[in-house]
């Protein structure tokens, strides 16, 4: 999933101080999962809004509306028959559903109440991790399913390097070093021989270093 | 202020601080008429948004009551409705409102005296802190 934060309450305070209505627009999907920007995420902000601008003497109306998703122009249709009655939108969409907002509404401001940070797997209850950084040619067939892109510091693709000690990585004893991952994995299933192929060096072209990117689907696409 | 008499919510979990209620009452021991009391199944059951609410609706002190650790009827709903309340009260800090206005306590069903004390400390500390500082409806 898109993992994100919700940005500090100071700075989406800044974004809204000129209005006195908005539109607190949440998404049902991946900002759902990583409790940052679903319907519970936009009721707790909604009244944390209101009751800073209640402490300065003003009143702020918020018209509360989770999307089923931000980033599909169906969706943000939705907001048609609403965005009229608000001074402005505050998105807690990733960056994906703030841009579909601000193309279809361009009369309205927008404003991200989010950081969106990366894409991620869950660890556990409340923790999540950096898994992908789409680029584009996955490598995960050949190096036992841990990604070094993501997941190794450097983005290295033959480590170990030498920062690695004790399967840790040497930016912090808190991330483990992705190829000593791979080792293990490789080693577990008996697939050492595959850890002497050298990984050429990376084609960056599929990510975005070539500039923006588009998938089109010809049988799909109109 | 010299006359400032403190709303406070307390969202009190039917196991053990609702019936501890109870018991300072059986006991005829008074605490503060200023604690409005909402029973809730677990104090787990309390939301973030729920504690928001009440501020936003004219509490000026909000504490929740839950089990004594590893006493909850639910495993571990006390555990959460602390974690939550440390979120709340990081929220409240981030809006200028302070998170003193906010606690955690956790008793048995037996502490009738305990709970009386405690709502009569948080409704003192309330009332020394001033009615909140957000405008009510």
């Amino acid at each position: 999933m898109i993992t994100a934060e919700r940005k500090p309450m100071e700075e989406i305070l800044d974004f809204i101080k000129p209005y006195n209505s908005i539109l607190l627009v949440g998404c049902n999907e991946c900002v759902t999962v990583c409790a940052a920007g679903g319907r519970k995420e936009v009721g707790i902000l909604s009244s944390s809004l209101k009751m800073a601008f209640m402490k300065e003497g003003r009143t702020l109306e918020v018209k509360e509306l989770t999307l089923e998703r931000q980033c599909d122009p169906e969706y943000v249709e939705e907001l048609a028959n609403q965005i009229d009655q608000v001074d402005a939108v505050l998105s807690m969409a990733c960056g994906c559903g703030v841009q579909e907002v601000a193309q279809r509404y361009p009369e309205k401001m927008v404003f991200p109440a989010l950081n969106t940070k990366f894409m991620g797997a869950s660890e556990s209850q409340g923790v999540w991790s950096e898994r992908c950084r789409g680029c584009g040619d996955c490598l995960l067939g050949i190096t036992g399913g841990i990604c070094p892109v993501a997941r190794c510091s450097k983005r290295i693709m033959n480590g170990p390097c030498g920062g690695s000690t004790n399967g840790k990585c040497e930016i912090s004893p808190d991330v483990d070093c992705a190829w000593y991952l791979i080792w293990e994995r490789l080693k577990a299933q008996g697939l050492e021989d595959k850890y002497e192929d050298i990984i050429e060096a990376k084609d960056w072209r599929p990510s975005w270093h070539g500039g923006p990117r588009t998938i089109i689907r010809e049988d799909l696409s109109e | 202020m010299g006359n400032f008499e403190p709303v406070i919510v307390a969202f009190c979990c039917h196991y053990c601080a609702y019936t501890a209620a109870d018991m300072a009452g059986s006991m005829r021991i008074s605490y503060p008429a200023n604690v409005k009391i909402v029973r809730v199944p677990c104090s787990g059951r309390v939301d973030t948004k729920h504690i928001l609410e009440a501020f936003l609706n004219g509490a000026d002190g909000v504490y929740v009551a839950g089990c004594l650790e590893n006493d909850c009827h639910f495993k571990d709903g006390n555990i959460k409705a602390a974690k939550r309340v440390k979120y709340a009260k990081k929220l409240l800090d981030e809006i200028g409102i302070e998170p003193d206005r906010l606690e955690m306590v956790m008793m048995s069903a037996g502490m009738g005296e305990h709970f009386a004390q405690v709502a009569s400390e948080i409704t003192e500390k309330i009332r020394k802190l001033g009615p909140i500082p957000i405008k009510k409806h």
